[in-house]
């Protein structure tokens, strides 16, 4: 029995400030960005009218905002910020920094597309390119998923056997600017849930210490690491990352107990995938536009399902290989852009996952919805009907990839 | 290939590069290719060498001060900040 929940008309950005006002956020470091400026907007007014206890600190850049939230969370402060796009790309070198550090830092993404042409509108390009940067990953189809998201982030990040930063992303507009009905928990319900950060402890020097820069047990984070121990700390760091495999589905299905919303296994919705005939598989918003139009088309007849990748990091290349087993034609959606390269990223994790299995689907992918271009019912209803169409004569087109809704 | 291990294994390290060892373990004094001499005459005990030295390889007995050679690197910011330029730095022999 989900608990009592309050229904309010928050955007996305607005759902997510709400998040990290509900997880007792010590420390906020951010710079305003569209389209992820009411994120910071919103949590100052907060701070500004005593609603938090959190420090607030204005910064005159992302590379500053990021490294900021570094050193606060080195002292073992629960830390959150938020960018975008070029902000992202500010921030660059102190992303890397942080996961490979392991500070638990949580991070939301209005997703907008890269510079240039210069654009403010949506598309996931940035957020991807942040593929190997040793974070964990979250895409959300809603602004309640981003609510719900961001909560959960703080759980899986400080957890003592992850120890790593999360990104919750939002596709900018389209999620961060539209209002929508969201539940969210009542304070104290959700401080329980969230709790307070405790630091991992580690051994250093014959001792067990906390994980924090403490003057009683004083450790050194971040050292130079050359030939000698860099690849050491990097395998620890990919370990981390499996070990939050379970995590990740673990928190999930708590936080279904609790509300009674349920993101699948944390990784992959599947919707009436097991029978289909095509299926499409995409991330963000563009999964609820494609799941409106498979409903539509099994109405009709039509053996079509959907199959939403909710955390591209860990990737669940497992569950993929398994849900997509017996499927004979795949369509990946992706809004983002890669030139030089046969697909997208999302294209080539889920392709490659499929190449141990014993019957390979066919695999197309299309590229859609870049600088905020509209993701329509019809060109999901297009893309479905041109998987049917190769599952039925067998012959996938002569190229694999294609831009879709592109005038020519 | 033989199996040669002379350092610890990722298994056996502090996570994120947290140094195993404490920091006094690590003599960087090596580094150094310049080394400060005080005059003591001049030195009016301060401390502000003391309160600069990043490394604190100065320490104050209650009576005078001392340079720890095992971790002085030898950047010279105690004679540059010395008020009475008593600390002047010269190459190591």
């Amino acid at each position: 029995m989900a608990v009592k929940q309050i229904l309010m008309g928050l955007n996305g950005d607005e759902a997510v400030a709400y998040a990290a006002k509900h997880a007792l956020v010590d420390v906020v470091a951010a710079y305003p960005i569209t389209p992820q400026t009411i994120i910071v907007e919103k949590f100052a007014e907060f701070v500004a009218d005593g609603e938090v206890h959190t420090e607030f600190v204005s910064v005159e850049s992302e590379h500053s905002a990021l490294s900021a939230c570094i050193g606060a969370a080195a002292s073992g402060a629960r830390t959150f910020t938020a960018s975008a796009a070029n902000g992202l790309e500010l921030m660059w070198e102190a992303v890397f920094l942080a996961s490979s550090i392991r500070m638990p830092i949580v991070m939301a993404v209005a997703d907008r597309s890269p510079s240039g042409p210069i654009n403010i509108h949506g598309d996931q390009t940035v957020s991807l390119g942040c593929r190997d940067t040793g974070w964990i990953m979250i895409y959300c189809e809603n602004s309640q998923e981003a609510y719900d998201s961001t909560l959960q982030a703080f759980r899986i990040a400080e957890h003592p056997d992850v120890q790593l930063p999360v990104m919750t992303m939002l596709d900018g507009f389209v999620l961060t600017h539209t209002l929508e009905n969201v539940h969210i928990l009542e304070e104290e319900v959700a401080h329980r849930f969230v709790g307070r950060r405790q630091p991992m402890q580690i051994d250093v020097a014959g001792q067990t210490v906390p994980f924090k820069l403490d003057p009683k047990t004083p450790i050194t984070i971040g050292p130079l690491q050359l030939f000698d121990y860099y690849m050491e700390s990097k395998v620890q760091h990919s370990e981390a990352m499996e070990r939050a495999r379970p995590i990740v589905t673990a928190i999930n299905d708590e936080w279904a107990e609790l509300t009674g919303r349920k993101y699948g296994d944390g990784y992959l919705q599947p919707f009436k995938v097991a029978d289909a005939d095509a299926v499409l598989v995409t991330t963000g918003s563009s999964a609820g536009t494609a799941r409106f139009v498979a409903r539509q088309l099994r109405a009709e007849g039509k053996k079509v399902g959907l199959l939403k990748v909710r955390t591209f990091r860990p990737f669940p290349h497992k569950s993929i290989a398994k849900v997509l087993a017996n499927v004979p034609v795949v369509g990946i959606f992706e809004r983002t852009h890669t030139t030089g390269s046969l697909g997208g990223p999302l294209f080539n994790e889920v392709r490659s996952a499929l190449y141990d299995g014993e019957t390979r689907p066919v695999v197309l992918g299309y590229y859609g919805g870049l600088g905020g271009r509209d993701c329509r019912p019809e060109d999901f209803d297009g893309i479905y009907k041109e998987l049917l169409k190769v599952k039925e004569t067998g012959k996938p087109p002569k190229s694999l990839v294609k831009y879709i809704t592109v005038r020519t | 290939m033989a199996k040669v291990k002379t350092q610890p294994g990722y298994k056996e390290i502090p996570p994120a590069g947290v140094t195993f060892k404490p920091a006094t373990d690590y003599k960087t004094g090596d580094w150094r290719n310049k080394r400060p001499h005080r005059d003591e005459k001049k030195c009016t005990r301060c401390l502000t060498c003391w309160v600069f030295c990043p490394d604190a390889a100065i320490s104050w007995d209650g009576k005078d001060l001392h340079f720890n050679f095992n971790y002085c690197k030898g950047c010279g910011i105690c004679a540059n900040e010395c008020p009475v330029k008593c600390i002047e730095m010269k190459p190591e022999e």
